[in-house]
């Protein structure tokens, strides 16, 4: 089968590799359909994410046909249609009882520090990733979700992460009516992140890039208001400022390991990995936010430290509410709130590319040409 | 719920208000909403190549997990030393970058030994910067040949001292 395959930082290509077989009674091999790159596939892409073995193939956002069941499978059958959410998890270790499906203890043997996830490096499992024409679907009776008959595939595929992690970062940001929100990062999960804090009362949303196509379309799909942080002197002052000097009631950091905005973060974090990535969104985010307020973060850093000013965040009474999302226990909600008309997060897809123009795909989404804001990748057939 | 004036234009504003609308609330949800699963414990995926395990788990493997791209070469060297470490250690995920590195050395070695000669601009898509960012292109050309140029003059100095 044709499949992205990993070259080393910077370098990707499409390449033929040996289609995945069933390993596990529970297994299922889904042919892909859609297959987005996500925002943090850039940190594999750039080399960041230690143990990202030569010969992975990325993608942990994708939907599909199922083609083939183990003999233990009974809730999925041949040809059914199904998005698959990017964490694999049991449904029966300590973390999985409690719903907390993305700290999932037996299905990563390489780290107990994160759970298991679909084509994100060794040290989230290793398991190959759906930017390929078929993916391995392990527990398969749990963790896809067969797609609702009138929904378009593209809003599917964005169930799969990017709009379940903007909605749990808004989520944990504990917002309750009337609430001023900041959300740093104007990326697919920033964008429903701010779109899912008026879904939850929010009083005021506010979001933080310096990209001024990503900061014009954020306005117009989450109704919200921006600033370009190129433009601002200090952040968090301009913050307080907006907010009558108390600082806003949340903050979510939906940014991540490469953050711009800060020279000694990017040349710590990013071009040297003396960090686990920039850490400049969590602390704006720290220290802009008002006293006794809450810090929310679905943006992904390195396993390593960071380097962030914590002593403030003690000082101030600060909450800070952090994970990967568990996929499965939004679904229903969120599919409800698509049906509704509430949302589309179709609309954040901007580019399509076929499959063997994978390296294209990544350069462009990487360098954020051509006012590239979400890029899905459709094998040959879909 | 009546939804307030100044939010009328922004549609399903305070959908999920009530906590009891929050999927994820509470944080932690027991039993889980799973109505799929009909297993107390899963059977074991069995081991057909090297899985490296987390010092955390006792050289236990969980019931299922992934089984691509075994350590190899000195790559794999690298990566079975780094998982001497426990991931409370700073050396593990250094010399698993480091692991990285080298893997990606060898996999320029493997691609030639395979008669497949890596298109590097090409994979880094150069197709795609050329159509969408001329100058960017030509601009880190130069900055290249510029290294490259100075690069051969410290070497001619230093030979002819």
């Amino acid at each position: 089968m044709l499949a992205m395959n990993y070259r080393g930082p910077y370098r990707v290509r499409a390449a033929h590799k040996a289609e995945p077989e069933i390993e596990h009674p529970n297994d299922a091999i889904v042919r892909v359909t859609r297959a987005c790159i996500c925002g943090s596939d850039l940190h594999l892409y750039h080399g960041l994410i230690p143990d990202t073995r030569i010969g992975t193939t990325f993608g942990h956002e994708f939907t599909g046909i199922v083609e083939e069941v183990g003999p233990s499978v009974r809730n999925l059958k041949k040809g059914d249609r199904v998005l698959v959410p990017f964490n694999i998890f049991c449904g029966t270790c300590f973390f999985c009882r409690r719903e907390l499906f993305s700290n999932c203890h037996n299905t990563n043997p390489e780290a107990t520090a994160v759970g298991a996830i679909f084509g994100y490096s060794h040290t989230s499992g290793g398991y190959d990733g759906g930017q390929a024409e078929f993916v391995r679907v392990p527990f398969a009776d749990i963790g896809p979700t067969l797609l609702p008959a009138d929904m378009d595939e593209d809003d599917a595929v964005l169930l799969t992460d990017a709009f379940p992690t903007g909605y749990q970062a808004a989520e944990m940001g504990g917002i309750q009516e009337g609430d001023t929100v900041v959300v740093f990062g104007a990326g697919p999960v920033g964008i429903f992140a701010a779109k899912s804090a008026w879904l939850l009362g929010a009083g005021r949303v506010i979001v933080v890039d310096h990209v001024e196509y990503r900061l014009d379309f954020v306005r117009d799909f989450a109704q919200c208001e921006t600033v370009d942080f190129k433009s601002v002197g200090d952040m968090a002052m301009h913050l307080k400022k907006m907010t009558g000097g108390l600082g806003p009631d949340i903050c979510i950091d939906c940014v991540g390991a490469e953050a711009a905005g800060n020279f000694a973060q990017t040349l710590t974090g990013v071009k040297l990995k003396l960090q686990g990535g920039a850490a400049t969104a969590l602390h704006w985010a720290i220290n802009a936010v008002r006293k006794g307020g809450t810090v929310s973060v679905v943006g992904v850093y390195g396993p390593t430290f960071s380097a962030v000013p914590f002593g403030n965040a003690v000082n101030k009474g600060l909450t800070l509410r952090m994970n990967q999302a568990s996929v499965k226990r939004h679904l229903p909600r969120l599919i409800e709130h698509i049906q509704a008309g509430r949302i589309a997060p179709r609309k954040v897809i901007t580019h399509r590319f076929a499959l063997e123009d994978v390296a294209d795909a990544y350069h462009i989404f990487s360098s954020k040409l051509d006012h590239c804001i979400k890029p899905v990748l459709l094998p040959a057939g879909a | 719920m009546e939804t307030p004036e100044r939010f009328a234009h922004i549609p399903g504003w305070g959908a999920d208000l009530d906590p009891a609308d929050r999927p994820a609330y509470p944080k932690e949800r027991i039993p889980a909403r799973l109505p799929g699963l009909h297993w107390d414990k899963a059977p074991q995926q069995p081991e057909t190549v090297r899985v490296l395990r987390s010092t955390e788990r006792d050289g236990q493997l969980t019931p299922v997990f992934g089984s691509t791209l075994p350590p190899r070469g000195a790559s794999g060297v690298l990566r079975e030393a780094a998982f001497k470490y426990s991931e409370n250690d700073l050396r593990h995920w250094l010399i698993l970058l480091a692991a990285d590195r080298t893997d990606m050395v060898e996999g320029l070695v493997d691609d030639l030994l395979h008669g497949h000669v890596p298109n590097i601009l090409g994979e880094m898509g150069i197709r795609a910067a050329w159509k969408h960012d001329r100058a960017g292109v030509v601009r880190k050309a130069a900055v290249a040949a510029a290294i490259a140029a100075a690069l051969i003059v410290l070497a001619r100095r230093r030979r002819t001292r």
